[in-house]
């Protein structure tokens, strides 16, 4: 059994693309915050939830917004979409927030805002609110991005016929470095209005190839 | 037959971490160190990225060890945490006292205080104790204080190539039998002054930096401190201490073409590279893995491109910068880049040149991407060329005992 | 009373983060939770978090906070109420 990579997404510091186009270039360097906000803005999305989400969750949230302009969701029973998102470093940029704020006894105010975030799922927890998603969903950490690790769990799931597609790929961000890169997976029979002409083989090989490209 | 030299103890701080095991970890995951500046006061603050060392004067003052300010550098806070850290890894303070030296290099020596208390030391006398700091042998001075070395110590000062030729120096010393052990590397603070001086020559670039790759557009500037201790291989025998390469070679040529700018047709670097190559008695197919010195600027990346197509021909073997993990560390890069050559050699990895996309039409062959494990790397060379055209490349053997 | 109330407007923005609202969208009397400003149960924790940290004023039991945190005004008389003490 077969699937197919229907779209891809890219969000780095140097340039956002859409299934390999170039959608935006950046000129200068700009830090993460003063990056994502006015992007946030330009979709006029109206989600002041937005606002409060650590810098992870925002990260992996547009990634997921840029995408679902790609793909249809609601061709599909949100209990069959799989979320499977990978990352190297956790949610250690806001679990080192939350630790700056436990530092000094004298000055001892932890944020349970921030707190909630000191979990890497919780991005994902992020995007299923607002897509409405109630498939099955792993956050998996590994070193670099690891195409054979998604490639096995997300190629299993739709094994065991567990989802009807399957967004997948790595949102990893910490202070200043950031790098999303989400695939949006599909069986090779299913029917789809969307760019099926540009789809590619899900297999680990493409992945790489994909991830080194865009 | 030239005594062999060896490397028993390894120090270094940068944007990627305080010491070894952090940057060793932050290598693992291929993470940068670039981003905003946070501590330096700069007009260029908002303009370009940096690799900035995470830590304000404050915080460097308390790892070195010590309380009272005094009359310390940000580049002799970095130095001596550095210093110390090698000095310690070899247990230097364990054996017998042999000739020890310390070759040091900066270039920007004191300037960081001397910018901020400039208005102080025309107006008033509060700061006067910064005046002293601001020459290069200040901070060499005090690194050596701390580890207390006495026998002999130097500053070199050659730009980006200082810390190579601290190497290169402390390497024939005991060949020579001047010197049983040196502390040699680099130290570099981001300072107003270089800069601004970058800046105005235009080859900061606005995006963190892209060595090798077509659309390349100049250097991201870092901070860091990097020393290595050599030794000869009897001294290196006392204490039951494993050694972590040896130098197998070393080569230094001036390109006598600009001042700032380098051979179009690499003849600086070539014959840097060739150099380093005769003295270890070696050829160019002994060579599994080149830290080029790939600042992401126009001429450089050129320049020592041909140089690496002109002499390994068909069998270019891996070529990396790792500028976009670190930075430019300027007179550090070529200690702190000797280092991470040395890991790849103890850990069979070559490290990846971040942020390439686009290879240059005017080169046969494209650097490491991805960080590569479990490979078997038994030579390495690490360039280093510098304004005025000072080249210099080191080449790491991995231990053989 | 006028100016804690115009104080706590801003603090209230600062603190649950609420980017695009400004001082005079909050509605002195209307409820926080519920309509309006759409504040959540983390939201709750943030204001007692916000009490402490400006005012000095340490709620125990989250329950209490629907009454303190019912409006902008009810926070106001409780503060001023509170740190006579």
């Amino acid at each position: 059994m077969e699937q197919l990579i229907n779209a891809n997404i890219r969000i780095t510091p140097f340039q956002v693309s859409v299934n390999g186009r170039t959608e935006y270039q950046a000129e200068n360097f700009i830090t993460f915050a003063e990056f994502i906000k006015p992007f946030f803005k330009s979709l006029n999305l109206g989600y002041p939830k937005f606002y409060k989400m650590d810098s992870l969750s925002k990260l992996g949230f547009m990634a997921a917004e840029l995408m679902l302009r790609q793909i249809d969701l609601t061709r599909y029973d949100n209990n069959r979409v799989g979320v499977v998102l990978s990352n190297s470093s956790s949610s250690l940029d806001t679990d080192l927030a939350h630790q700056q704020s436990i530092q000094d006894r004298s000055q001892y105010f932890p944020s349970p805002s921030v707190f909630v975030y000191t979990l890497p799922n919780i991005m994902i927890g992020e995007i299923s609110i607002r897509h409405r998603l109630k498939g099955e969903n792993a956050m998996l950490i590994s070193e670099r991005f690891d195409s054979r690790l998604l490639f096995t769990y997300v190629n299993n799931l739709f094994r065991e016929k567990k989802v009807d597609v399957c967004l997948t790929g790595w949102v990893e961000l910490l202070n200043e470095q950031f790098d999303a890169f989400l695939m949006a997976v599909e069986p090779s029979t299913a029917t789809f209005s969307g760019e099926t002409s540009g789809a590619l083989p899900f297999s680990p090989e493409t992945m790489d190839e994909l991830y080194k490209t865009t | 037959m030239a005594k062999r030299v060896v490397i028993t103890g390894i120090g270094i701080i940068s944007s990627i971490g305080k010491d070894l095991p952090e940057t060793f970890a932050s290598l693992l995951a291929s993470r940068s160190g670039i981003g905003r500046l946070h501590h330096l006061n700069s007009t260029h603050q908002d303009e370009f990225p940096f690799a900035e060392v995470p830590f304000g004067n404050e915080k460097l003052l308390s790892m070195a060890g010590f309380t009272d300010p005094s009359n310390f550098s940000r580049n002799t806070l970095l130095g001596i945490i550095a210093a110390g850290e090698a000095f310690r890894h070899a247990r230097l303070e364990e054996l017998s006292k042999l000739k020890t030296g310390l070759i040091s290099a900066t270039t920007v020596g004191g300037m960081d205080q001397c910018e901020r208390f400039y208005d102080d030391f025309l107006t008033n006398d509060t700061k006067n104790q910064y005046i002293d700091v601001y020459d290069c042998a200040d901070s060499t001075e005090k690194i050596a204080s701390h580890m207390n070395i006495r026998d002999y110590m130097t500053t070199i000062s050659t730009a980006c190539s200082s810390a190579a030729n601290a190497i290169l120096l402390g390497a024939r010393m005991i060949r020579l039998g001047q010197l049983d052990r040196v502390v040699a590397g680099g130290t570099e603070a981001l300072t107003s002054f270089h800069v601004n001086g970058f800046s105005a020559l235009k080859i900061l670039d606005k995006l963190p930096c892209r060595p090798f790759d077509a659309n390349r557009n100049g250097i991201t500037l870092g901070e860091g401190a990097a020393y290595l201790v050599l030794e000869s291989e009897e001294a290196a025998g006392e204490g039951n201490r494993e050694f972590f390469a040896e130098l197998a070679g070393y080569g230094n040529a001036c390109e006598a073409y600009h001042q700032t700018a380098s051979t179009p047709d690499g003849k600086g670097a070539l014959l840097a590279m060739e150099r380093a190559l005769k003295v270890g008695g070696l050829n160019p197919p002994d060579i599994d893995y080149i830290n080029a010195h790939g600042t992401g600027t126009d001429n450089n990346d050129i320049a020592e491109g041909v140089a690496i197509e002109r002499l390994f021909g068909d069998r270019i073997p891996y070529v990396s910068s790792t500028k976009p993990l670190t930075g430019h560390m300027t007179s550090a890069a070529g200690s702190a880049e000797a280092i991470l050559s040395i890991l790849c050699l103890n850990h069979g990895m070559i490290l990846p040149n971040l942020n390439f996309k686009t290879p240059m039409p005017e080169l046969h062959f494209k650097p490491v991407t991805e960080l590569i494990r479990g490979i078997n790397v038994s030579m390495v060379m690490s360039n280093s060329f510098g304004f005025g055209g000072n080249n210099t490349s080191l080449i790491f053997r991995k231990p053989t005992n | 009373m006028e100016e804690l109330i115009e104080k706590l407007k801003k603090e209230v923005i600062e603190q649950l983060n609420l980017e695009d609202i400004s001082p005079e969208d909050i509605d002195t009397d209307s409820p926080l939770f519920g309509e309006g400003l759409g504040l959540d149960s983390i939201d709750a924790l943030e204001l007692i978090v916000l009490l402490e940290k400006n005012y000095g004023l340490k709620i125990e039991d989250p329950k209490d906070g629907k009454k303190i945190f019912h409006s902008i005004r009810t926070m106001a008389e409780y503060i001023t109420e509170h740190q006579k003490a």
